[in-house]
């Protein structure tokens, strides 16, 4: 119906390694990100940028770092919340120390101070496996909270212990602070999300993802045939944290402007984005993006049902959705275990085969 | 592919919040679920229930209906912006989020929209000066002086000499429990006492290591800055260390039936600062029962308790400063920025309050152009366990301003120098 793949040859090697051998898909790819760069910027307002589409973004890029150590290299993570802080405090410490700096160069050295305590905290993986590593980086969320609540150094000595963005530009924009535009903060935010989908992508794709999933598949098959685990994890547990960093560190600056760490990136966000990640798929970049959606934009969407549509008390609301929300998850676990990524593939492939699907 | 485009198109049409038709709006950014809820609810029913009350009896006011678009925020930043950003464009005319993290979010957005914020005893307390923070209020407390009323109610205990006391800190770990450290810190140095500081994790069940902490160091006197179930379990902890609850002072914040209750007899004598009286004798409760409670409108469930009289309190203070805004605009129909100048110029007298129905509830005060802090008095209630009453045992007195006042203008001139904001009022 919607595939029409007959005269689609592919004649080199390239071509047929894409990321989207099929033209229905590449077009389709196109067009959303023509719609997404050039059409919604100009409609955007102030709701849909700080209700919706900002935390979107920003939580996809951290389940796509996620993704990357869990989803591709298999190992269990639950101290996210604890990098995104470590993002968000780096990205303070930088702004206020050097005002002049750009902020892309601020997120980007965010990344880069996360990548190396997430270095730091990956050392145990060489030796600690699954439910234990598990542990071990709970351990990590702990100690960072704990961390950026005790060092007053972290926070610059304010009275209550909170970090605030100070206003900083992009070429004369206001991009941190009260006065942005809403085209501004999206535009920035799906500037880092593009770039770092694509280069995780690619990542993936290339040598070092292929020796990520060789660990994650086996690790001992792995090391046998010249996967050297302490690398690979490494590489894997600074490149997911560099991800999450970034993510924490725009989640503080661009989105919130002021952050309290206990609040903001206490355990319950590990488990929110390991949620994502279960949710959306593993080891799947359109898995990572549904999650995120799933995640951000249900309760929002209920929310904006039972109470602006049907009229309910907002805190009935508030109850239904975290059953709605609940049993979902529960549902989406039981009917299809590999995440809406699966789905979405299981679907595709019935299209491409219309209208004689088996 | 067809259909997951419909479909996109109509989550993209739901997303979207509807806007909701009325002409005088106060948002009401509260929360009914998690840790907090107990401690919520109240609040938000009175609130509610006042702006209620008044469509009911009066038509609004000055003749315009009154609306309050409910948004759970569940005391959590995060939804608290998405609550700010689907009810500003209603024509919001004040905020009042009952919580200072959502506050401290809200100042820089609020000021940048031309809404104000009335943070009545809670948010920054540096917005007590006008001068800086042009759409931000906090009358008729803040932390700092309340604070420096729990210290010189030890003094009164002590006939004004503390030295050498030691005096525990129990705060919630957040922006709302740090608040007061600076202060003590002040005061601690200014009389001699010893403080110690005490953290208690979102969302404060867990507090035995701090009670193990206080039974050795055997402090003199504790005062707590903590919310939701924290106080009842902090309560309860005293109770079960039979730490003598004369002794045991909170925060505005931390004295409410919710609080108190689950201890039992045990919590007998235990106090905490007051923003206002409490109880349901007043002839507003009249007008309550007859209007709401009786006709259904309104379960009256926690009428008379502590935190139902503080969000009748601030629905009062918000309808008083829309009254005085359609005075000084000559409008009826006021927009946010009249509602500014008008809690700006808002004077609360007793002959006001009394024929509000509220004789003899509050102070009486005036809020100015450089003083948005109000009188920045509290005064002390005791909890009666057996006649599960609280009483105020102190008259409103004011807060130790040399020191107070001192903070304030250092932090608010940080703030100012921070954000290039010049003086205003000059």
């Amino acid at each position: 119906m919607l595939y029409r793949e007959s005269g689609d040859f592919k004649t080199s090697y390239s071509q047929d390694q894409q990321t989207f051998p099929i033209v229905f898909d590449r077009v389709g790819y196109f067009i959303l990100l023509a719609l997404a760069l050039l059409v919604v910027p100009l409609i955007i307002n102030d709701y849909w940028v700080n209700a919706v589409i900002l935390p979107f973004l920003i939580y996809s890029i951290a389940a796509i770092g996620l993704n990357i150590l869990t989803g591709y290299c298999g190992q269990v993570s639950l101290g996210s919340g604890g990098f995104m802080a470590v993002g968000a405090y780096a990205s303070y410490k930088l702004m206020t120390a050097f005002p002049d700096m750009s902020m892309v160069i601020v997120i980007l050295l965010s990344g880069g101070v996360t990548a190396l305590v997430g270095l730091l905290f990956g050392l145990p993986s060489l030796r600690i496996k699954g439910f234990y590593l598990a542990v071990a980086t709970l351990a990590a969320q702990f100690f960072l909270v704990w961390l950026f609540n005790r060092v007053p150094w972290f926070y610059n000595y304010s009275a209550t212990g909170m970090i605030k963005a100070p206003e900083r530009t992009i070429f004369g924009q206001p991009i941190t602070g009260a006065e942005v535009s809403p085209a501004i903060s999206y535009l920035f935010c799906l500037g880092f999300v593009l770039f770092l989908a694509w280069i995780a992508r690619n990542m993936t794709r290339g040598v070092n993802g292929r020796k990520w999933m060789a660990i994650r598949d086996m690790d001992i098959a792995a090391e046998i045939i010249g996967v050297n685990p302490l690398r690979t994890k490494l590489t894997a547990f600074a490149a997911s944290s560099f991800y999450v960093g970034v993510a924490g560190a725009l989640l503080f600056s661009v989105y919130l402007g002021s952050v309290e760490v206990g609040e903001a990136f206490g355990v319950g966000k590990s488990f929110l984005i390991l949620f994502m990640i279960i949710i959306g798929g593993l080891g799947s970049m359109f898995g990572s993006f549904a999650g995120a959606a799933f995640m951000v934009l249900m309760p929002v969407l209920l929310k904006n049902i039972m109470v602006g549509q049907f009229g309910w008390a907002p805190d009935l609301a508030a109850h239904f959705e975290f059953v709605i929300v609940g049993g979902l998850i529960v549902l989406f676990l039981i009917l299809e275990p590999h995440g809406i990524a699966q789905l979405w593939r299981i679907a595709k492939e019935k299209l491409r085969l219309w209208p004689f699907p088996h | 592919m067809k259909l997951t485009k419909l479909a996109i198109a109509a989550l993209a049409g739901t997303l979207a919040a509807g806007p909701v038709l009325a002409d005088l709006v106060f948002p009401g950014l509260h929360y009914r679920t998690g840790a907090y809820g107990p401690n919520g609810i109240p609040y938000a029913d009175g609130y509610v229930d006042y702006f209620a009350l008044l469509n009911e009896r009066d038509g609004g006011i000055g003749g315009v209906m009154t609306s309050v678009p409910e948004c759970e925020t569940a005391y959590n930043t995060e939804k608290g912006v998405e609550c700010y950003e689907s009810t500003k464009g209603m024509g919001s005319l004040v905020y009042q989020p009952l919580s200072t993290g959502i506050t401290y979010q809200l100042i820089p957005k609020a000021t940048a929209d031309g809404i104000p914020i009335l943070s009545m005893g809670y948010g920054r307390t540096s917005a007590a000066n006008g001068k800086v923070f042009s759409h931000v209020f906090n009358f008729p407390g803040n932390y700092w002086t309340g604070a420096s009323a729990v210290i010189n109610h030890i003094l009164d205990m002590n006939n004004g000499d503390i030295k050498g006391k030691k005096i525990s800190l129990l705060y919630h770990n957040s922006a709302y429990g740090r608040e007061p450290i600076r202060t003590l810190e002040a005061l601690a140095e200014k009389h001699g006492f010893k403080l110690t500081l005490l953290a208690v994790d979102h969302p404060g069940q867990e507090q035995k290591s701090q009670w193990l902490q206080i039974r050795r160091e055997r402090p003199d006197y504790v005062t707590m800055w903590g919310w939701g179930v924290m106080n009842q379990v902090a309560l309860q902890e005293a109770a079960n260390m039979r730490f003598p609850m004369e002794n045991f002072i909170g925060i505005w914040w931390s004295g409410s039936e919710q609080d108190v209750l689950p201890a039992g007899d045990a919590a007998h004598g235990y106090k905490a600062l007051a923003l206002h009286n409490t109880g349901s004798d007043y002839p507003l409760y009249d007008d309550l029962k007859k209007y709401l409670y009786d006709t259904g409108k309104a379960s009256g469930e926690h009428a008379g308790t502590v935190l139902y009289s503080r969000g009748l309190y601030a629905g009062m203070l918000a309808a008083e400063a829309a009254r005085t805004a359609q005075e000084i605009s000559g409008r009826k129909d006021i927009t946010s920025e009249d509602m500014r100048d008008g809690l700006e110029a808002l004077k609360i007298t007793q002959e006001r309050m009394a024929e509000i129905g509220l004789p003899n509830f509050g102070p009486s005060f005036e809020v100015s152009c450089e003083n948005h802090g109000g009188p920045m008095i509290s005064a002390v209630q005791q909890w009666d366990a057996k006649a599960k009453k609280w009483s105020l045992i102190t008259d409103f007195a004011g807060a130790d301003m040399d020191v107070v006042g001192r903070l304030i203008d250092e932090d608010s001139a940080a703030y100012a120098a921070e954000n290039n904001i010049t003086e205003r009022c000059n």
